[in-house]
């Protein structure tokens, strides 16, 4: 890990990035960076401003200052449109999901298969969809229903497609195991795995520090707004890391 | 797959024949128990009449194809309420809106056009027409602005535009009655010359049973192609036999009903035609307000599932939040809905003056209560996201039904518009019955 960062330009850099909502300062000059292939964790307490800080990486919101930069060049994200050009997908933790709608086309809001004569190819939609769906969760078989019918799995399974679907370089995933059972957690857990070996940057928002210290590579960890101190995992104990979100106090030992 | 469906009709006891038939037809039964209610209100009118005033006048064709005609208005704006109702918000200044254009649209082609073209001018129709959509079209959109943009509630957006667009159309003529319109924008209002007679009426159903083919071969390949589940033979079959069953049907209803004899001897002295001793028969066939409703209804239903719009308004309807995540402009794309819903409005106005040879400033009261009663009636979901178009256009016509029967049974105008407010009540109720029992 350490010699292969050094000389290579991070996938994403967040420099110094604020924002505020009505004088509440939730996000407060914070400075992150992520590799490809790495897996960053982002930890805290709610209401610590992880959510907000991705948020502004994925489009949703707008930084009051700060930049980002992805591979060593200024990026300008304004809406989530733009974050989509820059190929980073985002597995929300309300799973953004239209509920009324089905699976296929979730998986392909906003960027729908459409025919030579521009009109939706729900068909083509479907078949994609059951291939990938074949590939992450080989028991999905709700192809003709609006999501709302579907349980909390595979809600996720939904929401996880799109975000792996459409080629993501950087991926966020805002807690993604919090609504599934072990054996689902254990897909996602592999899923994170073999994307990373893809070559795929991960910023995970996880509450669980067992998760942490088994998937992450390195966890950022914020407290009220402000960033407490970024660690390599496989260096501190979960006692420190815990000792970070709680005191916000950083371990003497850790780089 | 076999083995969950087997599953399910085992574990249902409701499902007969009957049940096994909706799942291979893929007709929902909603759309089942609103042409239910349909048919139910037609017979019980009928019934009414012969019982209470000795003959049944609802069930003629004179009166089916007066419905048809009533229809079209209500029905051409419903198809845009269903839009907006879908992405959870209101329209309630159709009413007032459609009194403006048909103003607008009286003042072009009566006061303005044939100053310039000459009375009767063939483009004077045209000019006209296009000048009301686009009024409707900018204001809708204007509406839709101060919804997206400056975050007003639609409620109260339109609640203002009710009350400043009948003020505006009276304003524009002082409160007179402008009339009559120009000849041939009258046609697009229906009447006997605004009919396209036997032929015109086999031609048309001739095409649409032959686009109801097309549609269900097409579908049947698309599935095979890809390997989807496919209905069944017998299911196609029947769908397809419906289909043209209902069309032809209505073909052969709009052609029973003919004119009156003295439009036929107006018509058969300045054409030289001897009327015979026992009358001439000319049929109406459909009017040309219900082909325009026929075609803004394929034209919307197109929109709402082949296109991008159409799913992004269902997209915003079901999660407004989710859409806007997915990179979707929702509130552009409010105010392309708001716009499209003042077009259709326009639309309708051409279709409401023409009808009635004149423009008012009165013209399109209480028209929004009917069209969100349409809407609402034909299943569009006030919570947002559920929707479609013919079940709008049955919408209005079951409302339109209820107004024709309480009229032809002799209510008062206090008696019907109870009725009205009720079943509008009702309808809301039944909605969320039968989607809370889905669930």
């Amino acid at each position: 890990m350490l010699d292969s960062q050094k000389p290579r330009t991070p996938l994403v850099e967040m420099r110094d990035i604020s924002i505020a909502f009505g004088g509440i300062k939730a996000v407060d000059h914070v400075t992150v960076d992520l590799y490809p292939g790495e897996v960053v964790g982002l930890l805290g307490h709610n209401g610590a401003g992880k959510s907000t800080l991705i948020k502004c990486l994925s489009g949703a919101y707008q930084a009051d200052s700060g930049d980002i930069w992805i591979s060593g060049e200024k990026a300008e994200i304004h809406n989530p449109r733009d974050a989509r050009k820059y190929n980073i997908e985002t597995i929300y933790q309300t799973l953004a999901l239209a509920d009324n709608l089905d699976a296929a086309s979730n998986l392909f809001l906003g960027r729908e298969l459409v025919t030579s004569a521009g009109l939706v190819d729900d068909a083509r939609m479907e078949a994609e969809t059951r291939k990938i769906m074949g590939r992450l969760n080989p028991n999905f078989r709700k192809f003709n229903v609006p999501v709302s019918a579907l349980s909390g799995g595979q809600r996720q399974s939904v929401a996880i497609a799109r975000a792996v679907y459409f080629d993501a370089r950087i991926l966020i995933m805002d807690e993604p195991t919090a609504a599934l059972g072990p054996h689902e957690t254990q897909m996602v857990a592999e899923l994170i795995q073999e994307l990373k070996a893809q070559g795929l940057g991960i910023f995970l928002i996880e509450h669980d520090i067992h998760n942490v210290m088994k998937l992450c590579d390195r966890a950022s960890v914020m407290k009220n707004g402000q960033l407490v101190g970024t660690v390599n995992v496989d260096e501190v104990t979960d006692e420190d890391i815990l000792g970070m979100i709680i005191l916000g106090k950083k371990p003497e030992r850790s780089a | 797959m076999t083995q969950t469906t087997s599953r399910i009709s085992a574990s249902n006891p409701a499902t007969g024949i009957f049940g096994r038939f909706l799942r291979a037809t893929e007709i929902d039964t909603r759309l089942l128990g609103m042409v239910g209610a349909l048919v139910a209100i037609w017979v019980g009118f009928h019934i009414y009449g012969i019982v209470a005033n000795g003959s049944g006048v609802f069930l003629t064709p004179r009166n089916l194809w007066n419905l048809s005609v009533q229809t079209a208005s209500i029905g051409i704006m419903a198809c845009g309420m269903v839009l907006v109702i879908i992405t959870r918000h209101i329209d309630l200044s159709v009413g007032s809106l459609l009194g403006f254009a048909a103003m607008v649209m009286g003042i072009t082609q009566v006061w303005v056009l044939p100053q310039w073209l000459g009375l009767g001018h063939p483009a004077i129709w045209i000019i006209a027409s296009i000048v009301g959509m686009s009024v409707g079209a900018s204001i809708g959109a204007f509406h839709g602005w101060l919804v997206a943009y400056r975050g007003i509630p639609a409620f109260i957006v339109t609640l203002g535009g009710l009350l400043v667009w009948r003020g505006a159309a009276f304003l524009l003529a002082r409160g007179e009655t402008i009339s009559p319109v120009d000849a041939n924008f009258a046609l697009i209002g229906g009447g006997p010359y605004g009919s396209i007679g036997a032929t015109g009426s086999w031609i048309v159903g001739l095409a649409a049973c032959s686009g109801i083919v097309w549609l269900l071969v097409q579908g049947r390949k698309q599935r095979l192609k890809f390997d989807f589940p496919l209905r069944p033979m017998w299911a196609e079959y029947t769908l397809g036999v419906l289909g043209c069953g209902l069309v032809i049907g209505s073909v052969l209803l709009v052609n029973a009903y003919p004119w009156p004899r003295g439009i036929v001897n107006q018509y058969a002295a300045a054409q030289g035609i001897e009327v015979p001793e026992g009358g001439l028969f000319i049929s109406h066939g459909f009017a040309i307000p219900v082909l325009v409703l026929a075609v803004v209804g394929i034209g919307m239903t197109f929109l709402m599932t082949r296109t991008r719009f159409g799913r992004y308004v269902l997209a915003i309807g079901g999660n407004p939040d989710a859409a806007e995540l997915a990179g979707i402009d929702t509130r552009w794309m409010t105010v392309k809905i708001f716009a499209l819903m003042g077009f259709l409005t326009g639309l309708s106005a051409v279709v409401a003056s023409a009808r009635l040879n004149s423009a008012t400033n009165s013209l399109g009261q209480l028209d929004e209560l009917y069209v969100i009663a349409a809407a609402v009636i034909g299943g569009t979901s006030l919570a947002g996201g559920v929707g479609t178009i013919y079940g709008a256009i049955i919408g209005a016509l079951v409302m339109q039904s209820l107004k024709t029967g309480m009229v032809l049974i002799g209510f008062d105008a206090a008696m019907q518009d109870i009725v009205v407010g009720i079943v509008l009540v009702l309808a809301v109720y039944v909605d969320k019955l039968y989607r809370s029992r889905a669930k």
